[in-house]
C-alpha cells in the first residue's frame, strides 16, 4: 500500500469516526449522516483496493485515474453545495412564515386579553 | 367601492417613528371609517408605540421581514378579520391618504382578483427621479404592461389597493425579497388572471428619512429588477389559499 492510499484510508476512517460520533451525540441528522457515511465507505473501499478505481477509470476511458477522482470530487461537492443552498432557503422561508404567524398570534392574544 | 369599515389600510413600517404618527392621523382625517393596521417590521425606534398612540392597530414582527413580509402579515390579518379590500400605503408620508377613495373607486371587492396601483407618473405629482432609475422603471413598466395587458407606468409604486380575491392569492405568496414585493407581486397577480390597473395619484416628499437615490444604487437597482423580472417569469404560479377566519 503506497503513501497516498494510506492517507486516503486514514481520511476515510477519520470521516467515519467523526460522523458516527456526531450521530451518537445527536448533533447530526440521520439524512446527513447517511450521506457522509457513504462518502467515507466509498473512499475507504477505493483506498483499500486501488485497482478497483483504476479499472473504473479505464472503463470510462479516463487515462489518468487521479483526474477522474478530482472531477468526481468537485462535482460531488458542487452538488452538496447546491443542496445546502436549497435547504437554507427552505429554512429561511419556514422561519419567515413562523415570524409572520407569531406577529399575528401575538396581536390576537393581546386583543383577547384586553377584551 | 367606497372607503368604509370593510377596508383595511396596511402600513408597513421600519424605523419610521418620525413620520408614522402623522401618517396614521392623516388617514384618520381623510378616511375615518377605514381601519388602519401598521405592521412594525422589527423597528428599534418605537415605531409601533407611536403608531398605536396615534390610533392604529399595530402588529409587531419579531425581526425584520422586509416590506413583502410585512405585507403578508397585513394581508393575512385582513383575510382573518373579514376585510374585503386592503390598501397598501407607505409609512414615510409619500402617499396621500386623500387619494384612497380614488384608488378604491375602480375596485370591485367581491369580484375576480383585481389590483389598483396609485401611479405617480400618470400625469400628476412633481417628484423627480434620476435618469437611471427612471430608465429601469420604464423598462419594467413596459414589460409589465405587456404582461398584464393594461397600460402601467409606475409598477414599483407601493400605493395599491387589492380586493379579497387578490388577498387570497397573496396571503402566502406575496414576494418577500427586496424589490420583488412590488414587481413580482404584479407578475403573480397577472398570472393568476388578476386585472391590474392604475390611477393617477400625487406623490409628496417624505416626512422623514432619506430617499435611496445615487448612480451606483440606481445601477444595482436596474440589475436587481432584471433578475427579479426574469425569475418572476419562470417561477411557478402559486395557488390561492382559503382564509382561516379568526373567531371573534
Amino acid at each position: 500500500m503506497s503513501g497516498v492510499h494510506l492517507i486516503a484510508l486514514l481520511s476515510a476512517l477519520a470521516t467515519l469516526v467523526v460522523i458516527v460520533e456526531l450521530s451518537r451525540r445527536r448533533q447530526l441528522h440521520p439524512k446527513y449522516a447517511v450521506l457522509w457515511l457513504s462518502v467515507g465507505v466509498v473512499l475507504g473501499v477505493f483506498a483499500v483496493s486501488p485497482g478497483l478505481f483504476n479499472r473504473l477509470a479505464h472503463a470510462l476511458g479516463v487515462i489518468s485515474p487521479p483526474d477522474l477522482l478530482s472531477v468526481l470530487a468537485a462535482l460531488f461537492l458542487l452538488m452538496v453545495c447546491v443542496y445546502l443552498s436549497w435547504e437554507v432557503g427552505r429554512l429561511e422561508d419556514k422561519t419567515r412564515t413562523l415570524a409572520e404567524e407569531l406577529a399575528l398570534l401575538r396581536r390576537e392574544v393581546d386583543d383577547g386579553g384586553s377584551r | 367601492m367606497q372607503p368604509g369599515p370593510d377596508v383595511l389600510v396596511v402600513v408597513p413600517a421600519l424605523n419610521e417613528a418620525a413620520s408614522v404618527g402623522m401618517v396614521v392621523k392623516e388617514l384618520g382625517a381623510a378616511v375615518p371609517d377605514v381601519a388602519v393596521l401598521v405592521v412594525d417590521d422589527g423597528s428599534f425606534d418605537g415605531t409601533g408605540a407611536v403608531a398605536q398612540a396615534a390610533g392604529a392597530i399595530v402588529v409587531r414582527n419579531v425581526f425584520n421581514l422586509g416590506v413583502g413580509g410585512a405585507m403578508r402579515v397585513g394581508i393575512r390579518y385582513a383575510l382573518a378579520h373579514g376585510y374585503r379590500a386592503v390598501v397598501q400605503l407607505d409609512a414615510d408620508g409619500q402617499h396621500d391618504p386623500r387619494d384612497i377613495p380614488v384608488l378604491l373607486a375602480p375596485l370591485d371587492p367581491d369580484g375576480p382578483p383585481q389590483v389598483v396601483i396609485g401611479a405617480r407618473f400618470a400625469g400628476k405629482g412633481e417628484v423627480t427621479v434620476p435618469w437611471a432609475r427612471r430608465a429601469a422603471m420604464g423598462l419594467l413598466a413596459h414589460s409589465l404592461s405587456r404582461m398584464t395587458g393594461s397600460r402601467l407606468t409606475d409598477v414599483t409604486s407601493g400605493f395599491r389597493a387589492h380586493n379579497r380575491a387578490t388577498l387570497r392569492i397573496f396571503a402566502h405568496t406575496y414576494p418577500a425579497d427586496y424589490l420583488a414585493d412590488t414587481v413580482e407581486s404584479l407578475v403573480i397577480a397577472s398570472r393568476a388572471h388578476a386585472a391590474v390597473t392604475q390611477v393617477a395619484v400625487e406623490m409628496r416628499p417624505r416626512y422623514a428619512g432619506r430617499p435611496s437615490q445615487s448612480a451606483w444604487r440606481a445601477t444595482v437597482y436596474l440589475f436587481r429588477i432584471a433578475v427579479t423580472l426574469a425569475l418572476a417569469l419562470i417561477r411557478q404560479r402559486p395557488e390561492p389559499v382559503e382564509p382561516e377566519e379568526v373567531p371573534s
